[in-house]
């Protein structure tokens, strides 16, 4: 029999080792963060009156456009009647992008202030110490974090959802329900990557983490296209496609993209303004997740070393 | 009246000092203009592409009614999680709230001092995001010497109305996990659908025109985008008040929003301290 004190290095010991870290972290997010249901009215009720607020505005200018066309006394019957069925047509493409942009604004916002800046939280309150001793890869544990977080967002994003189409009756059409899923669980995997990634770069800045958290909410929502399609930013002349470009490095931008030419077909790309056909997207998807992981990886063991070597592993408010 | 004062000017200082001193000077100022502008271009890359697809001809009027009141939202955003989200922070995050709290001070007015520096942050991010709207998008804004009075007893009564719905918030806070960013988000987003600040009142069904017209945020936005800008060709739903009716409201409202702040702190505080949650964390 072998001492408890030898380091086991087995395969098949150190996969069930990290896999039981992983559903160890994810339960508190998954069981745990339930055991308090006011979650679900801060969660879920609450984001959806912002996600209100947007979609009436593209209401309002439908609204006003259409008064116009019928104030127009040039057009025949049949010219005003196509002219509003356009409007109607846009209007819903609009809302739709909205919605969908909301969903992944919930996916955005557990990346940063969940994924990110966790770590950094838990050396705040002394968990992070723990995590450091305990036997499983450092991955894992963000692997599990990720898995809890992706799980407890859900219920946000299926409520704005549902709420899109139950609300303000956006009608989706989807044509290839596959392609949709892989787009989808790619660019969750893609930006959880990154949040992971993120996580030990917010150990190394400390408390500025917080404001760089905070100042990656509205600037990226902006850079990502979440309320309006992104191909907009081509519209202006000079800087838009270059920050069109740049929020492109935010896997969002292409998932939100290929999203919207999945779920709206092809007689709404006049409103949607797509970047690139979808399988270009989900390419660049898929080599951003990977890069994004791989670099998770080497970022958190040189932070790990770092901060132990400095000695800044457990101090707080630094 | 010498102690309350002494609290809130350190309370302002430590508002200040946690807000500011992360950086240098020259990266705050960045930080605190970016947020703001990057808000206010999602609503000109939502313009632009209603211009684009939509109608070619543009519609300037409701596009300066938009980028008005999406500029004084920032108040909204900045004075609510400015009050509320001290309780949580001092509860949660540093963990000190138990040494402030047995301190001889008022907690009311620290939390309207830690609330101070949000304000004057604010006030400076409005500022910028409407002289930017001015300069370069082209923004409608018109103010008239004689209006500046108003203008500016109608802001100091916004911002009275602001502050004692946060510190409402903040007495709930005393009994509730740590929810501070869906309050942040969620609870402006009841001003953004319901006040008129993006779109005209006309625009939400019947319930929801009244539920805005119940609330005296609604009436500021009014008051402010009408002395702003005066020639802006939207109806806002409002038009049978005058401006000091308004003004009035506001006056009112900034009275009996005070008196249920104090009332809901207290028995926030009162049944916090009975369930022994003053101080408690929520670590999820």
């Amino acid at each position: 029999m072998k001492p408890a004190t030898v380091r086991r290095t087995d395969f098949r010991y150190r996969l069930g080792l990290n896999l039981r870290a992983v559903v160890g972290r994810s339960y508190p997010r998954i069981i745990g963060a339930n055991r308090e249901p006011s979650w679900i009215f801060f969660e879920a009720f609450l984001p959806l009156l912002g996600i209100a607020a947007y979609v009436f505005i593209y209401q309002s200018f439908g609204t006003r456009t259409i008064a116009a066309i019928v104030a127009d006394g040039s057009l025949t019957q049949a010219q005003r009647d196509a002219a509003i069925a356009g409007a109607r047509l846009w209007v819903n493409a609009l809302v739709a992008t909205v919605v969908l942009g909301g969903t992944m604004v919930a996916f955005w916002l557990n990346v940063l202030w969940s994924m990110a800046s966790q770590l950094y939280w838990e050396k705040e309150i002394g968990n992070l110490q723990l995590y450091m001793m305990a036997p499983m890869n450092r991955m894992a544990l963000l692997g599990g974090m990720a898995v809890g977080g992706m799980f407890m967002t859900s219920v946000r994003a299926l409520s704005t959802l549902a709420a899109g189409v139950i609300v303000f009756g956006v009608v989706f059409q989807v044509a290839d329900p596959l392609v949709l899923i892989a787009v989808f669980f790619v660019t969750l995997v893609a930006l959880y990557g990154m949040g992971m990634m993120f996580a030990s770069l917010y150990l190394l800045w400390g408390r500025e983490a917080w404001n760089l958290s905070a100042l990656m909410e509205e600037p990226i929502f902006f850079s990502s296209g979440m309320y309006f399609p992104v191909g907009g930013l081509f519209k202006i002349p000079g800087w838009g496609p270059a920050v069109a470009l740049a929020g492109s490095l935010v896997p969002a931008t292409l998932g939100l993209d290929a999203l919207r030419q999945l779920t709206l077909g092809p007689a709404s790309n006049s409103a949607i303004l797509p970047l690139a056909p979808v399988s270009t997207e989900l390419a660049v998807l898929l080599a951003l997740a990977v890069v994004f992981l791989v670099l998770a990886r080497y970022s958190l063991a040189y932070l790990e070393i770092l901060a132990k070597r400095e000695g800044k592993l457990t101090s707080r408010h630094q | 009246m010498n102690t309350y004062w002494r609290t809130f000017k350190v309370a302002a200082w430590l508002g200040w000092e946690m807000d500011s001193n992360w950086t240098e000077p020259w990266l705050f100022v960045i930080y605190s203009i970016v947020k703001p502008v990057a808000g206010a271009f999602i609503l000109v890359l939502m313009y632009v592409v209603f211009v684009a697809i939509g109608r070619p001809q543009g519609d300037q009027a409701i596009f300066s009614y938009l980028y008005i009141g999406n500029s004084f939202f920032i108040f909204v955003a900045s004075v609510l999680f400015g009050t509320f989200q001290v309780i949580q922070s001092d509860r949660e995050w540093y963990q000190t709230i138990r040494y402030v709290y047995i301190s001889p001070i008022s907690y009311y007015v620290y939390i309207l001092g830690r609330a101070a520096s949000k304000i004057a942050v604010a006030t400076f991010a409005v500022a910028i995001t409407l002289l930017f709207g001015v300069f370069f998008l082209g923004v409608e804004i018109h103010l008239r010497w004689e209006a500046i009075p108003m203008f500016l007893a109608a802001t100091a009564l916004g911002l009275s109305v602001l502050l004692a719905i946060g510190i409402c918030l903040g007495g709930i806070s005393f009994l509730t996990a740590k929810h501070t960013h869906g309050l942040a988000e969620g609870i402006p987003g009841i001003f953004y659908v319901f006040c008129g600040v993006l779109f005209p009142l006309s625009v939400l069904p019947a319930w929801g025109r009244a539920v805005g017209q119940g609330i005296p945020l609604t009436y500021w936005f009014d008051i402010t985008r009408r002395l702003l800008a005066p020639s802006l060709n939207v109806d806002s739903t409002l038009v049978g008040y005058d401006d000091l009716t308004i003004l009035a409201l506001l006056v009112v409202s900034s009275i009996a929003f005070f008196a249920l702040s104090v009332a809901i702190f207290k028995a926030g505080e009162y049944f916090a301290r009975k369930a022994g949650k003053i101080d408690m964390t929520t670590s999820y």
